[in-house]
């Protein structure tokens, strides 16, 4: 008789979902399925709306990445309107986007993800989130954590308003420029984060590289897998964040594809399926071959793992060193391993900490000339970033008067929607044996979508993401066998 | 020693930035954590619906909700919520107002369906299917919930104590409204946890707001380089602090960026885009008959701009909310 686990809601990730684990009759995992159960349709009600208020909207799609669609945005303003910014808004722009990018990695590692490695994959639920993070590594760590973010958010605030949905990006420039005074405590920000980085690297090492039990889950085949990879590359095709082309590798590391943002609809195609709010993207030009891996697949994740993948290294010194070392420890690039997501996203948010060091003595930063006035409407136009989670595109057409006809999202959390997919069912097939699984195990099968630092809110532009997890174990016709929903976990 | 009073945080369809609020307490968070006992928080804590079932009725001193209310998931969230708390507190412009999301309400589930699964340009669905509730894989079966063709505010769907309005509220009024909860120094049900009066009343500009404004032209942000310092409206900007309640810390207007309403009318309003829209035609230059309805015509959009956060607390769109809730 085949019985159905459900986790409802998942946690520690920003949105709801669930995951649905299907058992043959010997108890072992049939199929399973993450399951995106919201969207919002922001793609339509912006329609109509005037194309700069894009900048003050799209934000509302997700509070954790708020700067990545505001970016996003402000860039595809920028094309639509033929502008390029000014030296010194670009600098100011890079700034604040690598600030985010930084608050938040750190948000994930340490919020969302650490608690596994830390506190433990089997401690008990109560304890396993930041609060008991923090029992582990004392106060003092616990601050810093807290302070690396603060400031970081700090400079985000300065430039646009507000963390949680910044505001005033402008076609060709920024709303405010940078004076002297600021420049102070930004590079002493930057200073203090780059040492920070480095601390979370070590604190990484110690605590997962060192311990044999995790190392062996980071390398194990569970959560290993093989699909292409995507992520934005500067002209040296080393790791970017603001801006750059689009490269695409192959499961064995060869360059598969390397194009600009506009040309996005070219070589991304979304799957419907019918059991879930998100599309599935694929590489159009292989065609959907389906919810598979390996050397016949058409599905690419994103993120900071496959923006090292896809790199030929970091663009800064200690992050290129950090860079190496995973390759190493991994056994070369492209490296498959879905947990090693946690350690590239450290290196990531050290790059984005050593290049506002750059950007914080660049003499040019305090400069007044901040817009660009000389705005030309073309009618379309694609701004793509590097978001934390992937690469992401906003595609919009206006009318004459700068209306907005059409308006095509494509986030990073779809790029991986597929895969995550996989991951889980890799996941459960390796921990799910029978419906009367302990807690523990279920969380490894969380800790599978959880490396990819999945947004729900944004996967569902179209629908908000609210992304629950509990687990059922059911009968063929639906009865209720077991339910796993965390119920054990009061103690 | 006394019990810990029992708190929970809850999100329906939000996208999170409250979550972010709540963590920008910084330090702060620690000592909420000291202070209360958080038994529900499922973008930072591993509990899972089952455990919120578990506790008595009433046991939560407090459960905080963020986020409007799209789907039947959420509608039993919130009333397995309400049911657990002493005190509900809507938190944030879309669980107080429906937030930008409720802009869907302008336009109907099925041609939101049609562009995100048939017609947007990177779609690839030979067969045209859409997301359905109920699906069979091979032979197992795979459900979703039901969308709604409407987004709903909180209080459209349950009992709602106090309001804290915001996108997202900040840090001041969020450390503010938990400690009157904590020390139980509650304002009257009902109230809204902000201060009373619109937010031109603090806004760095007000004095330079003329005595009376008269717009000739209207002008759009990007065309423009704003004075830092002058009121919007003066400059012909179209900027809601006048029909918004103050208390966000003008952060917008803070870096050269008008007000978009996300702190909601001020009190005794209960339609907020019409009285703004209403406010904003008396602002209008007089001029030759047929002017003032000119000028009102060039503004695009204005239902995006007075009904930015507020569409699902508005008087349109009241027949459908009938079939649901």
């Amino acid at each position: 008789m085949s019985k159905k686990i459900t986790i409802n809601p998942i946690t520690r990730l920003e949105g709801h979902g669930k995951i649905e684990i299907f058992l043959d009759d010997d108890g072992k995992v049939e199929d399973a399925f993450w399951q995106v159960v919201e969207l919002r349709g922001f793609e339509r009600f912006c329609v109509g709306r005037p194309a700069e208020e894009m900048t003050r909207i799209a934000p509302n799609i997700c509070g954790v990445c708020p700067s990545a669609h505001h970016m996003a945005a402000t860039k595809a303003l920028d094309a639509l309107y033929g502008v390029d910014p000014t030296p010194t808004a670009r600098l100011i722009r890079q700034l604040e986007y690598n600030a985010f990018v930084i608050e938040d990695h750190y948000i994930h590692f340490f919020f969302l993800a650490a608690p596994d490695f830390v506190v433990g994959p089997d401690a008990p639920p109560a304890a396993r989130n930041i609060l008991g993070l923090i029992d582990k590594v004392g106060t003092e760590t616990g601050l810093k954590v807290i302070e690396v973010r603060k400031r970081n958010r700090e400079i985000i605030k300065y430039i646009f308003g507000k963390a949680p949905h910044p505001e005033g990006g402008l076609p060709g420039g920024v709303p405010r420029r940078i004076t002297e005074d600021a420049r102070k405590w930004i590079k002493e920000t930057a200073d203090f984060t780059v040492a920070f980085a480095r601390f979370a690297l070590q604190l990484f090492k110690d605590t997962v590289l060192g311990n044999k039990k995790y190392l062996e889950m980071v390398q194990s085949e569970s959560y290993k897998l093989k699909t292409y990879y995507m992520g934005l590359v500067d002209e040296n095709k080393k790791v970017t964040f603001y801006d750059g082309r689009v490269r695409v590798t192959d499961p064995q590391g060869g360059e598969f594809a390397l194009f600009d943002p506009q040309d996005y609809i070219e070589h991304i195609g979304e799957w419907v399926e019918p059991w879930t709010y998100v599309k599935l993207t694929h590489l159009r030009k292989i065609g959907w071959k389906g919810l598979s891996a390996g050397d016949e697949t058409s599905l690419y994740r994103v993120g900071p793992l496959a923006r090292l993948n896809v790199a030929e290294g970091m663009s800064t010194p200690l992050a290129q060193k950090e860079y190496e070392e995973m390759f190493d420890t991994l056994g070369g690039r492209p490296a498959h391993n879905t947990l090693a997501m946690n350690w590239a996203r450290l290196i990531c948010a050290l790059q984005a900490a050593e290049h506002n060091q750059l950007i914080a003595d660049d003499p040019s930063l305090t400069s007044r000339d901040i817009r660009n006035m000389d705005l030309r409407l073309r009618r379309e136009g694609v701004g793509c970033v590097e978001a934390p989670r992937g690469t992401l595109f906003h595609h919009y057409k206006t009318d004459r008067n700068g209306i907005l006809t059409m308006v095509n999202l494509i986030v990073a959390t779809q790029h991986n929607a597929a895969p995550i997919c996989l991951s889980v069912k890799q996941a459960a097939q390796e921990f799910v044996r029978g419906a009367d699984v302990k807690e523990g195990l279920l969380n490894r099968v969380e800790m599978a979508f959880r490396a990819y630092d999945p947004c729900l809110a944004c996967a569902t532009h179209a629908l908000p993401g609210t992304f629950p997890f509990a687990v059922h174990i059911r009968d063929k016709n639906g009865r209720i066998l077991n339910r796993l929903a965390r119920r054990e976990i009061t103690a | 020693m006394a019990e810990k009073s029992k708190i929970a945080v809850c999100w329906l369809a939000s996208c999170a930035g409250c979550d972010e609020a709540i963590v920008d307490l910084n330090e702060g968070v620690l000592q909420v954590a000291e202070a209360v006992d958080v038994v529900f928080w499922p973008v930072a804590l591993d509990f899972k619906y089952s455990h919120l079932e578990s506790l008595g009725d009433q046991e939560l001193a407090l459960g905080v909700l963020h986020g409007s209310v799209r789907n039947s998931e959420q509608e039993e969230v919130a009333k397995l919520m309400r049911k657990k708390s002493k005190v509900i507190l809507a938190f944030g412009s879309c669980a107080c107002f429906g937030g930008t999301p409720g802009l869907a309400n302008f336009r109907s589930k099925e041609d939101i369906f049609e562009w995100v699964y048939r017609d947007a340009p990177t779609v690839v669905n030979p067969d045209g299917r859409f997301p359905q509730t109920k699906t069979r894989v091979n032979e197992n079966v795979l459900t979703l919930p039901e969308f709604y063709d409407h987004v709903y505010t909180l209080e459209q769907v349950i009992d709602v104590d106090y309001y804290l309005p915001g996108c997202p509220p900040p840090p001041d009024l969020v450390r503010n409204a938990i400690n009157a909860v904590i020390s139980g120094d509650l304002p009257p049900k009902g109230s809204t946890l902000a201060q009373r009066t619109a937010l031109c009343d603090t806004c760095p500009r007000n004095k330079t707001k003329p005595e009376r404004i008269e717009i000739t032209a209207v002008r759009r942000i990007h065309e423009v380089e704003a004075d830092p310092e002058t009121c919007f409206l003066a400059q012909g900007i179209i900027c809601m602090g006048f029909a918004t309640r103050g208390g966000c810390g003008e952060t917008c207007i803070g870096v050269n960026t008008p007000c978009r309403g996300c702190f909601g009318p001020v009190p005794g309003v209960d339609d907020a885009g019409a009285k703004a829209l209403s406010a904003l035609s008396c602002l209008v230059k007089a001029g030759q008959y047929g002017e003032p309805r000119k000028l009102m015509e060039s503004i695009d959009d204005p239902a995006g701009y007075v009904y930015r956060f507020s569409q699902p607390s508005s008087i349109l769109g009241r027949k459908r909310r009938e079939r649901h809730v």
